[in-house]
């Protein structure tokens, strides 16, 4: 049982090295984010099959959050490349509330 | 009898999983423009965590391992192509060309 997990987690790490080999030289920012995009998943998938490796039932929270995280992550990255700035400032009299 | 064939089963299901994540990164390296890059990089980001999650899912069994692993399932099935799709609307909007450049419109507008 452990050989076929080693399998998979060395499938995974090198998925990541790929990954992050695009990252490094893709052309456009856009290939990064998805190159960061696919690490991170594989990041989740990663921790999860360690859990299941190490026997620590704990470190499957770890792999819960960082799930949570990389969304927002991505598309706040995204909002920043699109517009520049995440939190533009208001007009003085302007007393609407965020949305 | 019942446990082999379920370590089995387990087992053909992460090797599948890992296999198809690398599948997917040689894409993410191989695949001339970004659009096919987000394809690939698309598609097995929800394929390979539904393989391996499957599998561990085999190995635990009942317990709330299981239930965590199938909320982290859940939230990627959702998370990754809503992710892709935004990408690519980003990309679009930005202008970020297709492979073949002019070609590839003027073809599709023949077709139709």
């Amino acid at each position: 049982m452990k050989t076929a997990l080693l399998i998979a987690i060395a499938a995974i790490l090198g998925t990541m090295l790929l990954a992050l080999m695009r990252a490094l030289r893709g052309p456009s920012v856009y290939d990064r984010i998805v190159a960061v995009n696919v690490f991170s998943t594989k990041t989740v998938l990663l921790i999860a099959l360690i859990t299941y490796l190490t026997g620590h039932a704990d470190l499957i929270d770890v792999a819960l959050v960082y799930a949570l995280v990389n969304f927002v992550a991505i598309v706040t990255v995204l909002k920043l490349v699109r517009e520049r700035n995440l939190a533009p400032a208001k007009d003085p009299g302007d007393h609407r509330p965020d949305v | 009898m019942f446990e082999i064939t379920l370590n089995a089963l387990s087992a053909i299901l992460l090797v599948t999983g890992g296999v198809f994540a690398l599948i997917g990164g040689l894409g993410l390296i191989r695949f001339p423009d970004f659009y096919t890059r987000l394809h690939a990089g698309g598609v097995t980001d929800t394929l390979s965590p539904l393989l391996i999650v499957a599998g561990l899912i085999l190995q635990s069994g009942g317990t709330i391992l299981s239930l965590k692993l199938l909320l982290i399932l859940l939230f990627l099935l959702f998370t990754t192509p809503t992710a892709s799709h935004a990408l690519a609307r980003a990309a679009m909007a930005a202008g970020l060309r297709f492979w073949g450049g002019e070609r590839a419109s003027t073809d599709s507008e023949d077709r139709r």
